[in-house]
């Protein structure tokens, strides 16, 4: 993606600090140094003011935006609030890395987003917009094709990992209900493809990529700047609730593959579940067993709210969403 | 975030998926030359009257080429083929007032017999060589079907979906045709001695019928009990391999005879029936409508029974 600096000769003229740009104060962007991050970041800064608040560097950011390199449980996260005029928060800054120590994980993805609530309150930020994803419902053999935002979040049944995301999307909720001065966005986008690196698109990067053998999952895949577009739409004053986001109609596994032309290796689930729980303790895959219920069982969402109430669609193409995890990495 | 994999792995896949690209032309090749002769045997033992009826089926699909329940029109075709085929002439059915079933969402609520789910595929290959015009029928599945690996994505692939109220409601409301087995998996494995006697039925139907204000079609199938004869029912080892059940089929035993016997099939569609009234009912008033719905049925099934002159002819 080309990110063109429009707002150069304005982005000269501002220096680290509090000021507002473009329509009143600034958004606070956590995890603003992932790929996802820095796309909304490219995206968002041109209009408002953005404050990533990350404890990675960002060495690359435009300079109109401000970046506050600090931990979401240091007490200095409150400085960031009480300094800016703040307007809206996205909370992109959910740690999954299932090789981080569970106590590490958790109390960084939990406690950190609490304390991000907290301030939240404290300061009446008028939008609050979180990114969980559609794989807090789980892939079941039983689950209706198209899953509401009503289904129970049953995605830590077999998956031990993703609670803390699903303790992080209840936070949320229970924001929502306990602060109706603030508008609370929970997004639930499926499978995010592109650049980023998460587990579907580094799976899909697999020179070959193992199947499992008789299983052929419907899937539902979003591009990532379909996804930052989303988060645009959420940002809108007067948007509210819990919305899936999906992308292009859905398909089979296979029919992904064949778009990426990709060779596969069926493999029996049995085998297969062994194997990669072989290798992942031998550190050979950064994909946990568990997750392979991902390419057996569907886990799709019913996107009709999100369509109807937040106004969204995504804009590109099947071919284009899973071609885009090939894509030069920036 | 993730790891990417280590090199050596990366190229040891990479080695192994040069091979299957070497080997997938060959593999290409014979698979449409077979594929080929099967469509020309297809079209001699089904003539025309099939290919015309596949080319006015409605299907629903999106810009991926499949349908959002996973159904893919190329696997449609070989299914309907197949299922025809042993509608027209392994059991030779007979259909009775197929004309009952309305245009548009319908409900089709039958008996549920042969160990082996045949009888829902027969069901579906009358609504497309006998219902005019020809319709494409989705029956709900078994859960346990779709843990199966190869048994879920055949399920998928010809359209066939989860037995859950959401995925009725939504095919209803595409003003498809629907078939549900009140009786489930207890109906399919019944032993012998309680072939054609219907077991409990479930009442989410009704309830799914009476929201979506879908007429019920009430559909008596004979012939079923008789392909796979069932002596009985040994629940410790459905348990163990988590099945539904798991019966004795004694004929299973004896070299030859593992297909089913091909015993004549009887479908009766009875004429439409409405029900008023509030979907979230007590248990008991939803079960009242259920009994008429299943009485009709068992009257369907006695009369066809008496009317059945032999198994096989």
């Amino acid at each position: 993606m080309s990110t063109p600096r429009r707002s150069r000769a304005h982005a000269k003229k501002t220096t680290n600090g509090a000021h507002a740009t473009g329509s009143g104060g600034s958004v606070i962007v956590t995890g603003i140094c992932g790929r996802l991050g820095k796309q909304l970041c490219r995206v968002l800064h041109r209009s408002r003011h953005v404050i990533g608040v990350d404890r990675r560097p960002f060495p690359d950011k435009p300079k109109d935006v401000e970046h506050q390199q600090v931990d979401l449980r240091r007490k200095k996260l409150k400085d960031v609030f009480r300094a800016g005029d703040v307007e809206a928060v996205v909370h992109l800054g959910i740690m999954h890395d299932p090789r981080a120590s569970a106590a590490e994980h958790h109390s960084w993805n939990v406690a950190g987003f609490a304390k991000l609530l907290e301030y939240a309150a404290q300061f009446r930020v008028r939008k609050i917009v979180v990114l969980s994803s559609a794989n807090v419902y789980g892939p079941q053999p039983g689950n209706p094709q198209f899953l509401s935002e009503d289904t129970p979040l049953l995605g830590g049944v077999r998956f031990h990992e993703i609670r803390d995301l699903i303790e992080v999307d209840m936070l949320a909720q229970s924001f929502f209900w306990k602060h109706p001065e603030t508008e609370t966005v929970i997004l639930r986008p499926v499978h995010i493809l592109g650049t980023v690196r998460n587990a579907p698109s580094n799976f899909l990067r697999l020179p070959t990529v193992p199947t499992l053998m008789g299983y052929d999952p419907m899937v539902q895949v979003i591009h990532e700047a379909d996804v930052v577009a989303a988060i645009e739409r959420a940002l809108t004053p007067g948007k509210r609730g819990i919305y899936n986001v999906a992308g292009p109609e859905p398909l089979p596994l296979s029919h992904v593959l064949r778009i990426l032309g990709r060779p596969n290796i069926p493999v029996p689930y049995t085998v297969g579940k062994m194997l990669v729980k072989r290798m992942w303790s031998l550190r050979l895959t950064s994909f946990p067993a568990p997750e392979l219920d991902h390419i057996r069982y569907v886990c799709m969402v019913d996107d009709r709210r999100a369509r109807h109430e937040l106004g969204f669609s995504p804009k590109r193409s099947i071919e284009d969403t899973v071609r885009s995890v090939d894509e030069a990495r920036w | 975030m993730a790891v990417a994999k280590p090199g050596e792995q990366r190229t040891a896949l990479a080695r192994l998926g040069g091979v299957l690209r070497n080997v997938a032309p060959v593999a290409r090749g014979l698979l449409s030359s077979t594929t080929g002769a099967i469509d020309d045997w297809m079209t001699r033992a089904l003539g025309e009257e099939f290919k015309s009826r596949l080319s006015r089926v409605p299907l629903t699909l999106t810009s991926t080429g499949v349908d959002p329940f996973g159904m893919d029109p190329q696997w449609v075709k070989y299914a309907l083929a197949t299922v025809a085929l042993l509608h027209r002439r392994y059991f030779r059915t007979e259909v009775h007032g197929i004309e009952n079933v309305p245009r548009g969402r319908v409900l089709l609520i039958a008996n549920h017999s042969g160990q082996i789910p045949i009888d829902g595929a027969l069901i579906g290959a009358a609504m497309f060589m006998d219902a005019e015009p020809p319709r494409f029928m989705r029956a709900m599945v078994e859960r346990w079907a779709h843990t199966l690996p190869f048994v879920s994505l055949l399920f998928s692939r010809v359209g066939q979906v989860v037995g859950v109220p959401e995925n009725a409601q939504r095919l209803l409301e595409q003003e498809e045709a629907l078939l549900v087995f009140p009786e489930g998996s207890r109906g399919i494995s019944k032993t012998f001695d309680r072939r054609y006697q219907l077991v409990d039925f479930g009442l989410g139907f009704m309830r799914l019928a009476i929201e979506t204000n879908t007429p019920i079609v009430p559909v008596a199938v004979i012939g079923g009990e008789e392909q796979y004869i069932s002596v009985g029912n040994i629940e410790s080892l459905a348990k163990l391999f988590k099945m539904p059940a798991f019966p004795i089929i004694p004929q299973l035993l004896v070299p030859g005879l593992q297909l089913p016997l091909p015993t004549k099939y009887h479908m009766y569609f009875g004429e439409p029936m409405s029900f008023t009234g509030d979907a979230d009912d007590d248990d008991a008033v939803i079960e009242e409508k259920v009994f008429v719905v299943k009485a009709t049925i068992q009257t369907m099934l006695n009369k066809g029974l008496k009317e059945r002159k032999s198994l096989f002819f």
